[in-house]
């Protein structure tokens, strides 16, 4: 056991202060250290209510079981919605913009007294909207909250004080950035993981706005001071807030990807250029994905949707597929340059699979690369929407995106912030090595159930589906399917809480000794800054792998929304 | 994760910029994609839309069943619009409101609104969904292509009983 870094004042006399981490080497101010610990701690205790939910609802989908009824299912389904598609993810995106904005550029944090008010106002809102939803039967309305169905004042107060609270501490985060720069705590450019979380919090930005204006005018009509509320301008409001606060998510989730890659491979990006090109590809296109919601509503000319969900949010997908390539390429190249040059897969299969954040990584790009961009690009597209619309395969979609691409990537970064910044030794890291795999697995088959099932024309948000023998009898498999996978996910669910309870709780508190969890003494952050500009270029370290990987990926994409056009053919004729 | 050298301004390699192009080419195929079946496809969104209060599409509603209703099940309307013509459905908490019979291959105008929340026309098992909000007349021109029951679900969420609200249409 080490002794705890001291703290060291950043100027004389003064109260704020930092200690220095021995493995990364980073500036770590006090105020971050606590800000980051609340808002995990807050994380995880909305990913166990959400988690809780999602197992109920799952064995209530799957038909075979059916374990809930009506008004529990649908009460449960909106909490489920609430906790983990915004409080699990924000509260951990907050935790990541701290750090970001502070330790990443060995910078203090400028304004913790306003971030600890839009934590605490986080908070408030995150749990009182479990307790109106469960207590009020009329505000059981979903995630989407659809105007005019009217939910209890305290709903729509709850989103807009845990809407505020995230705000605030966005804005802490570009206080941060702006002081840094003052004090040069920094010199040229951010890194290029700051520069990914920096895009996270514009985009975080503008989604909060667009939340307000659905929400602030839904407050006051449930309150009676709005006499009208036009449904169709709800929505178009809602989604600018619901759709854009996901790639707020894909952002963060990109910074995370990066992060793990250096952390448990060493490597350097390949072409700062490219990476960043793509960041700024979201930064300008990514919102125009919100027009996907209303594909299939009355009201807007071909035109208008084709162009919001065509021409720039293509650019959007580019930038996805930019990251697809260059986050493995430069796996590729670092294992390479490590002698791990055999064959096109060599390095691949010389990868440290057995370190959670590796793990972890590879499954969040498989599951939101193959399975959630690839099924989210398609029924995206104009017409394909109308036999995808309010089925089972938009939370498909979803599920590989959100369930299976950012949180399994933020699960597997927590490791490493438990004994970095909680620095509290990991327990059980057995289950840690298992645990992305186990999640991970668990969620492509609920993907996999969901989507296959939204294929045969299985309705989402419904308690049932046996109504009047609508659906062939190949539902049974898929939503099975369906069931399975949610028990295994949630079996790794359980497997992470429990690593991160046991090791917060019965830890001992000690400094972290190196970067990896699992075996090896190296310290890939610092070794990637001794690969070489020579080491990089160097013809056997080309990463040809990945470029097959790549076009093996195109060939997927292509097949499958292909074959949609030609679902879409075998229809009614409609216009 | 840490801070770059200072010039990171580099050229692209050959690999990142196969890859780029590629990916451009693929983004601007999908773009493309959509207006291209918009005018060659038989399958497209319906845009055609009108505002609409309640009581002017529940009066045209009941004024349609008057005129065409054939017959009667469970107590609710039979009802077979005139090819080429105009055809009206209902929804409400928890109804598709009437059962409509058409004829396979006949063009009609279907005419589909709301009287209370926010509901989703889900036709099955051809999958045809559309999001049904009240205030807005949404009208899909549709050629039945194959005959049969087929059944009207609800597919957006309309408190609990939700799941109960399921309609019909016979094509012949």
């Amino acid at each position: 056991m080490t002794a705890l870094a001291p703290t060291t004042p950043w100027v004389a006399g003064k109260k704020d202060d930092y200690r220095v981490c021995g493995v990364t080497t980073l500036k770590v101010d006090m105020h971050t250290e606590r800000l980051i610990i609340a808002n995990a701690v807050m994380a995880v205790v909305t990913l166990l209510l959400g988690g809780i939910a999602a197992l109920l609802i799952a064995l209530t989908r799957w038909q075979a079981i059916h374990l809930l009824d009506a008004k529990w299912f649908y009460s449960l389904l909106t909490i489920h919605g609430i906790d983990m598609l915004v409080a699990w993810i924000v509260f951990f995106e907050m935790a990541g913009l701290h750090f970001g904005s502070t330790a990443l550029l060995n910078a203090r944090h400028a304004a913790p007294k306003l971030a600890w008010f839009g934590f605490i106002l986080m908070v408030i809102g995150g749990l009182m909207v479990n307790v109106v939803v469960l207590l009020d039967a009329n505000s059981i309305v979903t995630f989407t909250a659809y105007v005019p169905m009217k939910a209890h004042p305290l709903f729509y107060l709850s989103y807009i004080l845990f809407a505020v609270g995230a705000l605030l501490q966005v804005i802490t985060f570009f206080i941060n950035i702006v002081v840094a720069k003052r004090e040069k705590r920094f010199e040229g450019s951010l890194p290029l993981a700051a520069f990914g979380l920096m895009t996270a919090a514009i985009l975080a930005v503008y989604t909060l706005l667009q939340g307000a204006a659905a929400i602030v005018p839904a407050f006051f009509w449930s309150l009676g001071m709005i006499a009208n509320y036009d449904p169709g301008i709800y929505r178009n409001f809602f989604w600018g807030f619901g759709h854009p606060a996901q790639q707020v998510n894909l952002a963060a989730m990109v910074a995370i990807w990066y992060m793990l890659a250096q952390m448990t491979l060493g490597i350097r990006p390949l072409n700062e250029k490219f990476s960043r090109l793509a960041f700024i590809l979201y930064l300008f296109f990514i919102n125009l994905g919100s027009a996907h919601h209303l594909l299939v509503d009355p009201g807007m000319t071909f035109a208008w949707k084709a162009v919001n969900t065509s021409y720039a949010m293509y650019l959007a997908v580019l930038g996805s597929m930019m990251h697809a390539f260059s986050i493995p390429a430069a796996m590729e190249v670092a294992q390479r340059a490590k002698g791990f040059t055999k064959g096109l897969f060599g390095w691949l299969r010389n990868a440290p699979w057995g370190e959670p954040g590796f793990g972890g990584l590879v499954m969040s790009m498989i599951l939101f690369g193959w399975i959630g961009g690839v099924t989210g690009v398609t029924i995206g597209t104009e017409q394909i929407n109308m036999l995808a619309h309010n089925t089972l395969r938009l939370p498909g979609h979803f599920h590989a995106t959100v369930v299976g691409g950012t949180t399994t990537a933020f699960m597997a970064f927590t490791y490493y912030v438990i004994p970095l910044i909680f620095r509290k030794e990991l327990k059980l890291k057995k289950w840690a090595q298992w645990q992305p795999y186990v999640f991970g697995g668990g969620t492509a088959l609920v993907s996999l159930g969901m989507i296959t099932s939204g294929l045969q024309g299985v309705a989402r948000r419904n308690w049932d589906i046996t109504f009047a023998g609508v659906v062939p009898g190949t539902v049974d498999l898929t939503l099975a399917i369906f069931g399975i996978g949610a028990i295994i996910a949630v079996i790794g669910g359980i497997m992470y809480l429990t690593v991160v309870l046991v090791s917060v709780f019965t830890g001992p508190r000690m400094e972290a000794g190196q970067m990896l969890l699992i075996g090896g003494s190296e310290n890939p952050l610092l070794e990637s800054t001794k690969l070489t500009d020579e080491q990089m270029e160097h013809p056997k370290n080309q990463p040809k792998g990945t470029l097959v990987l790549v076009f093996a990926f195109l060939a997927w994409f292509a097949i499958y929304y292909l074959s949609n056009w030609w679902l879409l053919g075998r229809t009614w004729f409609i216009r | 994760m840490l801070a770059p050298e200072k010039i990171w301004w580099k050229p692209m390699g050959r690999m990142e910029k196969t890859w780029l192009t590629v990916a451009f080419v693929w983004c601007v195929f999908l773009t493309v994609m959509m207006p291209l079946w918009y005018f060659l496809g038989k399958q497209n969104v319906p845009t055609e839309t009108y505002r609409v209060t309640r009581e002017q599409f529940a009066a045209q509603v009941n004024a349609f069943v008057e005129e065409y209703q054939i017959g009667e099940e469970n107590g609710m309307p039979i009802v077979a619009p005139p090819p080429g013509g105009d055809a009206f459905l209902r929804a409400s908490t928890w109804q598709w409101y009437p059962i409509l019979q058409l004829e396979k291959g006949q063009t009609y105008r279907l005419h589909i609104s709301s009287m209370d929340l926010q509901h989703g026309f889900s036709l099955q098992p051809v999958n045809i969904n559309l999001q049904i909000i009240p205030g807005y007349d949404y009208v899909a021109t549709i050629v039945p292509t194959s005959a049969g029951e087929f059944t009207i679900v609800c597919n957006e969420f309309c408190n609990l009983g939700h799941h109960t609200m399921v309609g019909k249409i016979i094509v012949k």
